[in-house]
């Protein structure tokens, strides 16, 4: 199918007349090889875009061939984001537009709710349906009862469709599933939450200690480029991790700790820097408040009572305690960002915060800096209508913490159990596969069958594709516009999407989809424009520059309006929390009866036999959306799961061999997974990559290879301040034979 | 524990997880080049020394397989080729360094060569061809015509009754060249594997002469099992012992030299003690191929009547399977991983 | 001129940017790779080592697989690159057999290939390809005959090995250790 740059030398050349044909013949003869890709006649554009593999949103050029095909995408030199540089799923993301297997035109399921059957139709049909049933739903139930459930950057559009039309019920993975009680907690504590990308100063730090991060696995580009800077520069980093993760192989200390026992490391780092003093105590006076309390509180969490819950011996824990000190400020205790463990999150991050308050590295070079963001007028478009209620009143007592959307909440709002009246009767899901990404997937999909009316919005025949009523495809961020980015960093900045391609098959983008959408259901005037390309135009004029500038730019950066990337020297900055004072001790927590200091609980255990599961990402692939791609399956088609070798014999393993496995509620997984037998695992854990193992028999290289670690995540514990999904307490045992189970086609 | 894996990029078709570029096309081709370059090494010793009347099986009938093995081994060596369109590369240029180039050279060489030897005595070994009936009949009419006399056929251009007298005539001269080009061609299909070091089983100068004297005893096998006459036989069976008995010390030696080698050699002679090449070399190779055979032979000579086909063909065999392996085994050794 | 590449295996993740890097810039066809990374852990939990390597054909000084080559297809070029002229190559695979680090691999379409330190950006004094994505920037490439190019900076402050030197090819690719 592909042909190859130097196929299309050839024949291109017989098109030039007979000077050309002799060349390829006289090749042919006198063997001049010509295998350099990028001579020939053609010409070769770019493109400016930014990466939507994964949030980090890189930008860089997406580069076309002399045929006009797609090449290759590379970083943006000028980005902050990718320093010219993208990581291994950035650089495959072009199979993204390639992928075969994608969404081609709008479906509409045929028959029953529950049949997997669609068929295909117009645009026109499908808009028209839906703004029926938007109507008709508005009106059985009201405006509100209608959600989305989003992730990424399309996800704008409709975000302002459902907000012209009367809903706030929006919500996304990205903040209960993800870094939800990070962002409490940091709120919490110093005033404001840390947005993405985190202004973590890792290229100046002297000591970066990561709890779980798995930096280098997690390819969150601008962090693992700053990482390996300092790495030249001497770092040292501490690695927290039952895993030897690739960043422990990095670390000048590992702590192999056991696993759902972090709070209790923390709180003895905490007790030991500030009984030895090591705390910065200027800082701490002067910004502070709540020490006193928080001294006397972690008195009785010394290392030895640490020693007994994490394994981590009592010196190992001084001295790294020590370690950081040394280093402070210029020291960064990774705050993370999927926070959401065991369902004590905010409590972890509190720690976490509170440490890095002792420490004095907020506000601090090599510490964390003050990022800034460009700013953007908006596009023109009437208010929106207020709504009646909105996810928070779904449940009142729930989450008080919560400052985004919940998406488990608002499933609950979905539930038939439900015994509120603030109900969710229909949904819209754009980019975001919720039974692979809500955990407690049955829960997710009984929610969903209460629904009246589901449109999901995407690139790919992913899982919740298979319950959608209307399946909309988008093209993918290559073939489309998008909103500017504009995300904070050291320097302000903003990038552009544009289309390097038409969109494949009959894929549109979202904004038109929502705009068409809009005019069915007379919202016209939110969605005042031609093509999203005017409204760029408009906006970038209005900062002094245009489309067409930053066609060729891609990037442009400004000037901080501030010189205050750190706290100046003696200066007392004021800090978002109430008291103005950075939050050790939180009144707030105790206002609702949370613990206002750190605690540690201990968690559920497995049974003999049985693993806690534990997950994280593979460099090359992002969740469920990458496993399937043509590049990025090239270099890792399937997970394995993780077994020590002691266990291994045990169980009588060999590599590769298939396995099963089984969890706590007796669910077995789909299919089968190949074991991996390393040293790189604790005994009383397993580990896989999050995402693989499809099911929908479309998705011809995802389907099927490996298992989905979501399905085994039945139980889950909520974290009460922020409701973010903790995932890690659920166990597994291994089934050696095939359960038989029929996979369903 | 020790884990090593290539986690990602490596799995190029024929060469992951393990080397098998190469299949049956090159071992089959080492053999039939062996067997060749034998055969028309024992016809040209021969007649160089005046013996071809004492051994008329090896000089006039036995070198008749030459080049159809020579060919069948092109063709293989030919299949073995991923880009067969451009396979006339091979002759633009003479790279001394590259045993497929001289070897490909040697070939163009020795493939008319043996033709011309085998076409000297045509006429001897096959006086009356029938050329009046059935389809083989009409291939013969393109190069035969038919005559009266003791030999019912000519050769069909003239051209070649002349050049047929020449070779008679200088039949010796022949014999010279084809002896020196049938030592290079055995040399070649002998070091053709140790030319690539990269293979710790094929990291071994003593491999050469181990192919060299297994081809030549192949092409003695057949001779004695071709021939009718006893002294013939007899006499082919005992250079076949001891190039049995060569062969075998020379085994023995590659093995001891593996041993006393780097780890990967000793892990290379491991496939063979113990390893999954264990059973086709020490029961095929060794036994069957060449101890049995040799004590065969033995006994036939001491007056024990074997049947001669048995140890020829087992001797064949064994050749054919010892390639085979080494070929195989060769390729899954390696330096890293 | 001599080029080389220094790789830092202190700094490398093994995130395969190399290889999908490569792949797209050079088009080398799905299923196929110059370039690829290897994981080797040593010892038991807890105390464990563990290096990653991004490997490639090494344009050894000393080179089998040119020597092998019956053709003259493999040969090597200015700055001691190894190449392969494709409309040359028969695909016999001598040189694959010669190649001890299994660099090289045989196309679809028959000829042989492998890495060229993507000197077709060399000449627009670009980095490779992989050199060039690399996001810990632990590859580094250039001139060891120039004392102020990357390479021959890095490795003068460090240490070094190269992959299998028993295999004699004087390999040219470093492994910063
Ligand atoms: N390549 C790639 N990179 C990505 C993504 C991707 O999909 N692919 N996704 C991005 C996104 S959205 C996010 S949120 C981040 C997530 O990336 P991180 O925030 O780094 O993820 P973690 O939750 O820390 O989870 C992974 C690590 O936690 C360890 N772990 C498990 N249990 C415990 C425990 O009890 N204690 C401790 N200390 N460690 C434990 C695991 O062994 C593993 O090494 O990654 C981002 N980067
Ligand atoms: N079990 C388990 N659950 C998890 C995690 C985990 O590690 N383990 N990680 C959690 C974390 S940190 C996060 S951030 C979330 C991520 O959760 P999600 O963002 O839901 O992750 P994906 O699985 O990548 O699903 C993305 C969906 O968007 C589609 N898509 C991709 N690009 C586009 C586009 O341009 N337009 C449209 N319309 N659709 C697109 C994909 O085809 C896919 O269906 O998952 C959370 N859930
Ligand atoms: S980190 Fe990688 S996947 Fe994420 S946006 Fe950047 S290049 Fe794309
Ligand atoms: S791109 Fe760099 S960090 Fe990633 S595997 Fe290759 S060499 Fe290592
Ligand atoms: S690595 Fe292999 S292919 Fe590359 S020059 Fe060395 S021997 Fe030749
Ligand atoms: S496969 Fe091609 S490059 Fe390799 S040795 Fe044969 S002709 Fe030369
Ligand atoms: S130097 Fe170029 S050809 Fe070689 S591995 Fe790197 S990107 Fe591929
Ligand atoms: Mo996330």
């Amino acid at each position: 199918m592909k042909t190859t740059r130097r196929d299309f030398i050839k024949i291109s050349s017989i098109g030039l007349g007979s000077l050309a044909v002799a060349t390829p013949v006289v090749n042919y003869i006198t063997g001049n090889s010509n295998d350099n890709p990028l001579s020939g006649t053609g010409k070769i554009s770019r493109h400016a875009n930014y990466c939507e593999v994964c949030f980090w949103n890189c930008a860089g050029w997406v580069y076309k061939n002399e045929e006009g095909k797609i090449w290759k995408i590379i970083g943006n030199e000028n980005d902050p984001h990718s320093n010219g540089r993208f990581c291994p799923r950035g650089t495959g993301g072009i199979g993204m537009y390639e992928d075969d297997d994608r969404l081609k035109k709008p479906l509409m399921r045929v028959g029953k709710p529950e049949s997997q059957e669609y068929k295909e139709i117009s645009w026109t049909e499908a808009f028209d349906h839906i703004a029926a049933k938007m109507k008709e739903i508005g009106q059985k139930y009201g405006n509100e009862s209608i959600a989305l459930f989003k992730h990424g950057s399309s996800s704008k559009h409709f975000g302002h469709l459902i907000s012209a039309f009367g809903s706030s019920n929006q919500a996304g993975p990205a903040y209960a599933q993800c870094k939800g009680p990070r962002e409490e907690a940091f709120t919490l504590t110093f005033g404001e939450p840390l947005h993405s990308p985190e202004p973590l100063d890792i290229r100046d730090s002297k000591c970066l200690v990561l709890i779980g991060s798995h930096l280098g696995e997690n390819m969150h580009n601008g962090q693992v480029q700053e990482m390996s800077e300092a790495i030249d520069k001497g770092i040292s980093i501490i690695t927290v991790d039952p895993r030897f993760s690739t960043v422990a192989s990095k670390s000048k200390f590992w702590l192999p700790i056991k696993p759902a026992t972090d709070n209790a490391l923390l709180l003895a780092w905490i007790n030991v820097i500030i009984n030895e003093n090591l705390y910065d105590k200027d800082y701490i006076e002067k910004l502070s408040v709540g020490f006193d309390k928080l001294k006397e509180h972690v008195q009785q969490f010394t290392p030895e009572w640490a020693y007994g819950i994490t394994t981590i011996e009592p010196n190992i824990i001084r001295e790294t305690a020590r370690e950081m000190a040394k280093a402070a400020p210029a020291v960064i205790v990774h705050p993370g960002r999927h926070a959401t463990w065991y369902g004590d999150d905010t409590q972890r991050l509190r720690a976490i915060a509170i440490l890095n308050a002792l420490l004095g590295s907020w506000g601090r070079r090599g510490g964390f800096y003050m990022a800034a963001s460009a700013k953007l007028p908006k596009f023109s478009s009437p208010a929106y209508p207020k709504p009646k209620w909105g996810w928070k009143d779904i449940n009142p007592e729930k989450y008080p913490f919560a400052n985004e959307g919940v998406t488990n909440l608002i499933i609950d709002g979905s539930h038939p159990d439900y015994k509120g009246v603030n109900k969710i009767k229909a949904w819209f899901v754009l980019g975001t596969n919720l039974p692979v990404s809500i955990p407690d997937t049955k829960r997710t999909i009984e929610a969903i069958q209460n629904q009246e009316f589901i449109v999901v919005i995407d690139t790919m025949p992913t899982e919740i594709t298979g319950y959608a009523d209307i399946v909309l495809p988008e093209c993918t961020y290559i073939e489309r516009y998008d909103d500017l980015r504009v995300l904070p960093h050291r320097e302000p900045n903003i990038a552009l999407r544009v289309p390097a391609f038409e969109p494949r098959f009959e894929s549109k983008p979202a904004w038109w989809m929502a705009k068409e959408i809009a005019n069915r259901l007379g919202l016209g005037d939110y969605f005042n424009y031609k093509d999203y390309s005017d409204v760029l135009d408009w906006q970038l004029k209005q900062i002094g520059s245009s489309l067409d500038e930053m066609k060729n730019l891609g990037v442009k950066k400004f000037d901080r309006e501030f010189d205050d990337l750190y706290f100046a020297e003696g200066e007392t900055p004021e800090f978002g929390t109430t008291s103005g004072k950075i939050e050790l001790y939180s009144e707030e927590l105790a206002s609702y009866g949370f613990p206002p200091l750190p605690v540690y609980k201990p968690m559920p255990e497995p049974e003999t036999g049985f693993y806690r599961l534990i997950y994280g990402r593979s460099p090359v692939h992002t969740f469920s959306r990458t496993t399937n791609n043509p590049r990025l399956t090239e270099l890792q088609k399937e997970n394995k799961l993780w077994v020590n070798p002691k266990v291994a014999k045990e169980w009588d393993f060999k590599d590769d061999q298939e396995i099963w496995l089984q969890n706590q509620d007796g669910i077995v997984s789909e299919f089968s997974i190949k074991v991996r037998i390393t040293e790189r695992i604790r005994w009383d854990s397993v580990y896989m990559v999050h995402g693989f193992g499809h099911k929908d028999k479309r998705l011809t290289r995802g389907f099927g290879k490996g298992i989905s670690d979501a399905e085994l995540i039945t139980k889950v514990l909520i974290d009460p301040e922020s409701g973010g999904t903790g995932m890690r307490s659920n166990f597994v045992t291994f089934v050696t034979e095939n359960p038989g189970k029929e996979v369903v086609s | 524990m020790k884990e090593e894996l290539i986690i990602s990029g490596r799995m190029n078709p024929n060469i992951d997880p393990v080397l098998h570029l190469w299949h049956w096309e090159i071992p089959v081709y080492l053999f039939l080049g062996g067997l060749a370059a034998g055969l028309l090494f024992f016809a040209a010793f021969y007649v160089i020394r005046d013996e071809k009347d004492r051994f008329p099986t090896a000089v006039k009938i036995a070198p008749i397989l030459a080049p159809i093995a020579i060919i069948i081994g092109l063709i293989a060596l030919f299949l073995d080729l991923k880009h067969k369109l451009f396979f006339w590369r091979l002759y633009t240029v003479i790279r001394l360094e590259s045993p497929m180039s001289w070897g490909a050279w040697v070939l163009m060489i020795i493939t008319p060569l043996s033709f011309m030897w085998v076409g000297g005595f045509l006429k001897e070994v096959f006086p009356k061809i029938d050329l009046k009936k059935g389809f083989s009949s009409k291939l013969l009419k393109l190069v035969f015509k038919e005559s009266e006399g003791e030999v019912n056929w000519k050769w069909k251009y003239n051209f070649l009754e002349t050049f047929e007298k020449f070779i008679i005539f200088r039949r010796k001269e022949l014999a010279w060249v084809i002896l020196f080009y049938s030592l290079i061609l055995g040399v070649y299909t002998g070091i053709l594997l140790s030319a690539f070091n990269a293979r710790p089983l094929w990291n071994t100068a003593i491999l050469g002469p181990i192919f060299l004297v297994s081809g030549f005893s192949t092409a003695a096998a057949s001779i004695m099992w071709m021939s009718k006459l006893p002294e013939e036989k007899k006499w082919f069976s005992k250079i076949d012992i001891m190039l049995i008995i060569i062969e075998l010390f020379f085994i023995l030696h590659l093995f001891m030299g593996f041993l006393a080698g780097p780890q990967v050699q000793v892990d290379a002679a491991a496939l063979f003690w113990g390893g999954q090449f264990t059973v086709y070399f020490g029961l095929f190779v060794v036994i069957l191929g060449l101890i049995m055979p040799a004590i065969f032979e033995v006994m036939e000579l001491s007056g024990i009547h074997v049947h001669i086909s048995i140890p020829a063909f087992l001797i064949l065999f064994g050749g054919l399977i010892f390639r085979f392996v080494m070929v195989e085994a060769g390729q899954i050794t390696r330096y890293l991983y | 001129m001599r080029y080389a590449m220094a790789i830092d295996t202190k700094k490398c993740v093994g995130c395969s940017d190399c290889v999908v890097a490569c792949q797209t810039e050079n088009n080398i066809p799905l299923g196929y790779a110059r370039d690829w990374v290897t994981e080797t852990i040593n010892g038991v939990y807890p105390s464990l080592q563990l290096e990653f390597r991004s490997e490639r054909c090494n344009h050894c000084d000393n080179t089998p697989c040119v020597r092998t080559c019956p053709t003259g297809a493999s040969h090597v070029i200015e700055g001691g690159i190894v190449k392969v002229t494709h409309e040359k190559c028969i695909g016999c695979g001598a040189c694959i057999q010669s190649c001890p680090y299994d660099a090289r691999y045989s196309s679809p379409e028959g000829w042989v290939d492998k890495c060229t330190f993507c000197d077709h950006r060399l000449k627009d004094g670009q980095n490779p390809a992989c050199v060039e994505v690399c996001p810990t920037h632990c590859m580094y490439f250039g001139d060891l005959d120039d004392s102020n190019s990357p390479v021959s900076k890095v490795m003068a402050n460090r240490k070094w090995k190269v992959l299998a030197p028993e295999a004699g090819t004087s390999p040219q690719i470093f492994y910063l250790i």
